[in-house]
């Protein structure tokens, strides 16, 4: 419970969940800091919400060390518990209450909680406060299930795939909550399929990948520089499609130009969205199983592709809108 | 016990009932079961004469007689049917692992239920003898020693039920197949210990089989508080024998103490 605001949220060391001889979480190693809101990405199965669980206190951890808000998490008690927010994958209660009785009995159990009118309004159900939770379409549940993960005010925030089935302007909503929640000094904790959602919220993100922390940093630096540098891609003289990797796009394209005698087939030059980074990271990582795969049906010239671990280019530059 | 834990666990039990009533089977299977069966035994065999406990003594309607085994069986409905369906979808659907994630203590959410069954089952119970009394016109005993025999039977029953209500939750694998897995037990030890069939015609081995079972002793007890005191000499050893019916019950409130301790778990572990 003592602990100075340098000593972060959450710090993890070598921390090792193994199902028999399969290991969920292989060595990882985290610290966040006080405030923080981190981003944990990662592919179904990839360890994400088996670490979630273990800093939560739901699982066991088979090895290395992990501290929770200064407490070990396989031992925290209700003072500790009050000091968390857990917002699980979406559940299936039946749902036999209002909006406003489920968060008045659950405000019930936390030493200092938020007020309830307060938390519904901030999660946008003021329309349905007196509406039984059962009744409520898929986004408003996960909306309740969010409310009740604040209500007692937590010191450090879970949130586990919190926008899913949300519409867009329900998710621009939860954005602007999250960072309220941020400004008040909440550390919050994210899992996400949605890159949008950690490039907005995340001050730091972390991806993983067969139990391991491939890698940590600032949203807009993961994958490292070298992951950023823009693809030209061509159909030359031959039929095949080319491309290749440069800081120099335009000397690059007027010197084709310069060689084709004028305009290149099916020019593209292509900035690595966030996406592209990502699905990256993981493919390079998970192995070799699906490398290659991935452009089939595009032919590749030998001279300048790529190859097989280079990025899938889609001009969906959502990540990348959200990052400007 | 912190005073937190205690007043956690009365305003669960506020929260139980109001859910409780609010599950429409609930209501229906546990809550008003015995109520309906009542009604139908003393329909159904209105024309077919009093039960007597000896040739030639005076007898009471079929009602009457079945009366306390359908109060034993509110108990065991309220109790054991009741809680271990709750709580093994509570186990299914999420709700434990929410809970689980909060500060609430488990034996706040145990005070919760075990509250809710001691609400409910009570006005089950002021349900039955009162439609007993007024819509089947069933004569009740009048004198203050029955009712303090159906007092503590009634409070011991209610208290084994509900602890093996919660010990038996741990039994079924998943939700869905919570009630596939409870009502058969809960049925067959309904048929078995004089709920629905007169307990004195059973087979002797099944009464035996019945008597390592708490209903049983539950049924004994009602009908102890609740009907003559010659009738006594229908029961296997022709006494009301209540010295046993507290140590079975008491028995198996121990029992399902300790497997509830041992079995009870926020989450599967590791699941």
């Amino acid at each position: 419970m003592h602990q100075t605001d340098s000593e972060p949220a959450i710090r993890i060391r070598g921390l090792r969940k193994t199902y028999g001889s399969q290991a969920a979480v292989d060595g990882v190693d985290l610290d966040i800091a006080r405030g923080e809101t981190f981003a944990l990405l990662g592919p179904n199965g990839a360890g994400k919400s088996t670490t979630v669980e273990i800093l939560e206190g739901y699982r066991s951890r088979t090895g290395g060390e992990a501290s929770v808000l200064g407490v070990d998490p396989a031992h925290g008690g209700l003072d500790w518990k009050s000091r968390l927010g857990i917002v699980l994958q979406s559940t299936g209660e039946s749902g036999a209450f209002t909006v406003r009785e489920q968060l008045r009995h659950f405000a019930g159990f936390y030493p200092n909680p938020r007020d309830v009118e307060e938390v519904i309004a901030a999660v946008g159900l003021e329309a349905k406060a007196s509406t039984r939770i059962a009744k409520l379409s898929g986004g408003q549940r996960r909306r309740v299930d969010v409310a009740l993960g604040i209500v007692g005010r937590p010191e450090l925030l879970f949130l586990d795939e919190p926008t899913t089935g949300f519409d867009p302007e329900a998710r621009r909503d939860f954005w602007q909550l999250v960072r309220t929640l941020k400004a008040e000094g909440t550390t919050i904790l994210l899992t996400t399929h949605y890159l949008d959602e950690a490039a907005q919220l995340g001050d730091r993100a972390g991806v993983i990948v067969g139990g391991r922390l491939v890698d940590v940093g600032r949203v807009h630096e993961l994958g490292g520089a070298a992951a950023r540098v823009p693809i030209v891609r061509w159909r030359g003289a031959d039929g095949l499609v080319h491309e290749q990797r440069t800081d120099e796009p335009a000397r690059l394209v007027a010197s084709l130009v310069a060689d084709l005698g004028g305009e290149p087939a099916e020019l593209e030059v292509i900035r690595p969205s966030l996406e592209d980074i990502y699905l990256d990271l993981v493919r390079s990582h998970a192995g070799t199983e699906h490398a290659g795969t991935e452009h089939a049906g595009t032919e590749h010239a030998g001279t300048h592709s790529v190859g097989a671990t280079g990025p899938t280019i889609d001009p969906t530059t959502d990540a990348q809108e959200a990052l400007a | 016990m912190s005073t937190s834990v205690i007043a956690l666990g009365t305003s669960r039990v506020g929260y139980e009932t109001k859910g409780y009533f609010r599950s429409l089977d609930a209501v229906f299977f546990t809550f008003l079961f015995p109520v309906i069966m009542l009604a139908i035994f003393t329909a159904a065999f209105s024309g077919t004469g009093d039960i007597v406990p000896a040739p030639g003594a005076e007898g009471v309607s079929f009602g009457r007689y079945f009366l306390p085994g359908m109060l034993a069986a509110g108990l065991l409905l309220s109790g054991v049917q009741n809680l271990a369906v709750d709580i093994a979808t509570e186990k299914g659907d999420g709700t434990l692992k929410r809970l689980g994630g909060t500060p609430l203590s488990p034996v706040s959410y145990f005070l919760g239920k075990m509250g809710q069954v001691f609400v409910t089952g009570t006005l089950q119970a002021a349900l039955l003898l009162v439609v007993a009394s007024v819509a089947f016109g069933i004569e009740l005993p009048t004198d203050p020693g029955s009712w303090l025999t159906f007092a503590w039977v009634f409070v011991l029953g209610i208290t084994t039920s509900a602890l093996l209500g919660i010990a038996l939750s741990a039994l079924p694998r998943s939700g869905k197949s919570a009630t596939a897995v409870v009502i058969p037990i809960v049925l067959v030890l309904q048929f078995i210990s004089g709920v629905y069939l007169q307990f004195s015609q059973l087979p002797e081995w099944m009464q035996n089989v019945a008597s390592l079972f708490p209903l049983k002793w539950m049924a004994q007890g009602m009908r102890a508080a609740l009907l003559p005191e010659d009738f006594a000499a229908l029961e296997q050893n022709g006494t009301w024998d209540l010295g046993w019916v507290a140590i079975w019950l008491v028995v198996w409130l121990v029992v399902g103490l300790v497997i509830s301790r041992l079995t009870f778990r926020w989450i599967r572990r590791d699941a």
